[in-house]
């Protein structure tokens, strides 16, 4: 349906799409701003860059995010990927609806109820069983959970769409299902297992509220160190800070897009071969 | 031997996979609501963990259940977690509102757009929805503070004489809602409006329907799927919204995100906090059912 649209529509997805973006464009040319007014444009400079990597209490955020970030979206796109499997060939199996609620639930759910919760659980623990300590810890196995249903939701509707025959092909030649599974499916979604491990990541990289309450003292990630300088108001390191992350998200997102991409075009192109 | 291996396989090996993930999501997603529940049965105690448990066995195997119902009686005693739900929730319908006021055109002008352009501006919508809420929250309050962009453009034009008081208003926290869950509206809505039979529509044109009519009486129904899982997805977490009522919100702004965080971390008084979190829940069990049940039914669809 790609006819004549009405201007009126095109107008308000132009306004929508401006809203969207105008106090992203702002801030990041705020963060250039050599005056440390945060209102007076005082000239270019890249001062606040510069400035953010002798900030220590940055540094050791950002590093610390990073950390999470990496083990984060690791565990959850194996984690997330048995799941999709597990939907997807298994159509019966108990427990099935429960898998189902529990893959869609954290996607809907308040953060700050999941953060709440998850905090008492940690600590219930800590007190039963002397583990674990609020921290690196208790972080990663918070970000795992909600990351794990994304996963989930890429992979099963890639693993949908994939062609099964030259798994069956594979079968029928004598390898055994795993076998067949990790020789002819799996290089197929290879690229949505990339591009679902970059949306774990930004979305890991992005935690405030759930990382604010099951974090113990001393372990603060990137977010918590921003919201805590926000909330004193606008200044400019923050705004070159935000940038950069803004700028890094936006990376993983376009590379994820590209990958997904590409391996709906693969796979569009082997249909139509297989077809001839 | 490889028959009954792949037989071996089948049954068990498939608990391999489905086992993990299932699991992880029970012991870390689904139990700790178990402890929440649990703990806003429980007393505030000066100790670690600040609450007392609920069950104990006595040295001489008296085992005792001490349940405190009390905290939950003060959620409907001290009126301001009554006043915090209604406020939530009437900000969020709103927000919801506006959202799809905006989210709908938006939606259909993309569906209706050429392939190549639609993946281009769906890419232009999906980014931001990636991109955290907090630093988007923050570039907002540039652009709408006192010696913002807004401002100082309109005093520019002359407009204004004064600065608009914008930040720490309620129509700060609409905005920032607004803006933050815009995405949200748009991706479910764009996903049902591209599926849509354009044949249908002509032949609604055919018989005679003026376009709105046809609007009405066809995009509209068939649309609703998208309107409803655009809506739970702005709904739902606008309710429990914390950072945007803290940083754009006035003092008076008392929406329940902000009072759990504040009972937790002002008052650490944890059993309340629990109760008003378990209460919290149980008001969005029905928009969090049909969220699932419309987006299981499109799923088979």
């Amino acid at each position: 349906m790609s006819d004549r649209v009405p201007p009126l529509l095109i107008s308000i997805l132009c306004i929508g799409i401006a809203i969207l973006y105008l106090p992203i464009l702002v801030l990041i040319a705020y963060s250039f701003n050599a005056s440390s007014l945060v209102s007076v444009w005082g000239g270019f400079s890249t001062s606040w860059y510069s400035e953010l990597m002798h900030n220590d209490q940055i540094l050791d955020a950002a590093w610390l995010s990073l950390e999470i970030g990496v083990v984060v979206s690791t565990v959850a796109v194996i984690l997330g990927t048995l799941a999709a499997i597990a939907l997807v060939r298994f159509k019966v199996f108990r427990g099935r609806l429960l898998l189902t609620g529990m893959v869609n639930a954290p996607l809907v759910m308040p953060e700050i109820i999941t953060g709440i919760t998850q905090l008492l659980l940690f600590v219930s623990m800590l007190h039963l069983f002397g583990w674990p300590h609020r921290g690196f810890t208790t972080i990663v196995i918070a970000h795992v959970a909600f990351c794990t249903a994304y996963v989930t939701i890429t992979v099963q509707s890639r693993l949908q769409t994939a062609d099964r025959s030259l798994e069956e092909a594979a079968m029928d030649l004598g390898s055994g299902p795993v076998r067949a599974f990790l020789d002819t499916t799996l290089p197929g979604i290879a690229p949505a297992l990339a591009s679902s491990w970059l949306l774990s990541f930004t979305l890991s990289l992005d935690d405030l509220v759930i990382s604010s309450f099951v974090s113990g003292p001393g372990a603060s990630t990137l977010p918590m160190v921003i919201f805590s300088k926000v909330k004193l108001g606008v200044s400019p390191d923050v705004n070159a800070l935000a940038s950069l992350i803004i700028c890094l998200v936006a990376a993983c997102v376009l590379l994820a897009g590209y990958l997904m991409r590409r391996s709906e075009r693969q796979r569009v192109r082997d249909a139509q071969l297989a077809q001839h | 031997m490889r028959a009954q291996i792949n037989l071996g396989m089948k049954r068990y090996g498939k608990w391999l996979i489905i086992l993990p993930p299932m699991l992880y999501l029970l012991v870390f997603f689904l139990i700790p609501f178990a402890f929440a529940l649990k703990i806003s049965l429980a007393d505030t105690a000066v100790r670690v963990p600040p609450f007392t448990d609920i069950f104990t066995v006595s040295p001489d195997w008296h085992a005792h259940v001490a349940l405190n119902f009390g905290n939950f009686k003060y959620l409907f005693t001290d009126e301001v977690y009554g006043l915090s739900y209604f406020y939530s929730i009437k900000t969020a319908f709103f927000s919801t509102l506006i959202c799809l006021a905006l989210g709908y055109p938006m939606a259909y002008a993309i569906a209706r757009t050429a392939k190549s352009t639609q993946s281009i501006l769906l890419l232009i919508i999906i980014l931001p929805f990636w991109t955290s809420f907090l630093l988007r929250v923050y570039a907002l309050e540039g652009i709408i503070r006192e010696t913002g962009l807004l401002n100082s453009t309109l005093l520019w034009l002359g407009i204004i004489h004064e600065p608009l008081q914008i930040m720490r208003t309620t129509f700060a926290v609409y905005l920032g809602i607004i803006y933050s869950y815009l995405p949200f509206m748009v991706l479910p809505l764009f996903a049902t409006l591209e599926k849509l039979d354009h044949s249908l529509l002509e032949a609604a044109a055919d018989l005679g329907s003026p376009p709105w009519r046809a609007f009405i009486d066809v995009t509209l129904p068939l649309s609703m799927p998208g309107i409803i899982a655009g809506s739970m997805l702005v709904f739902i977490p606008a309710i429990g919204e914390f950072v945007i009522p803290t940083l754009l919100g006035g003092p008076d702004n008392l929406m329940i995100g902000r009072v759990l965080w504040d009972e937790f971390f002002g008052n650490r008084d944890w059993p309340v906090a629990s109760a008003v979190a378990i209460a919290f829940l149980v008001l969005l069990v029905g928009p969090i059912a049909l969220y699932q049940h419309n987006s299981s039914k499109q799923l088979e669809a």
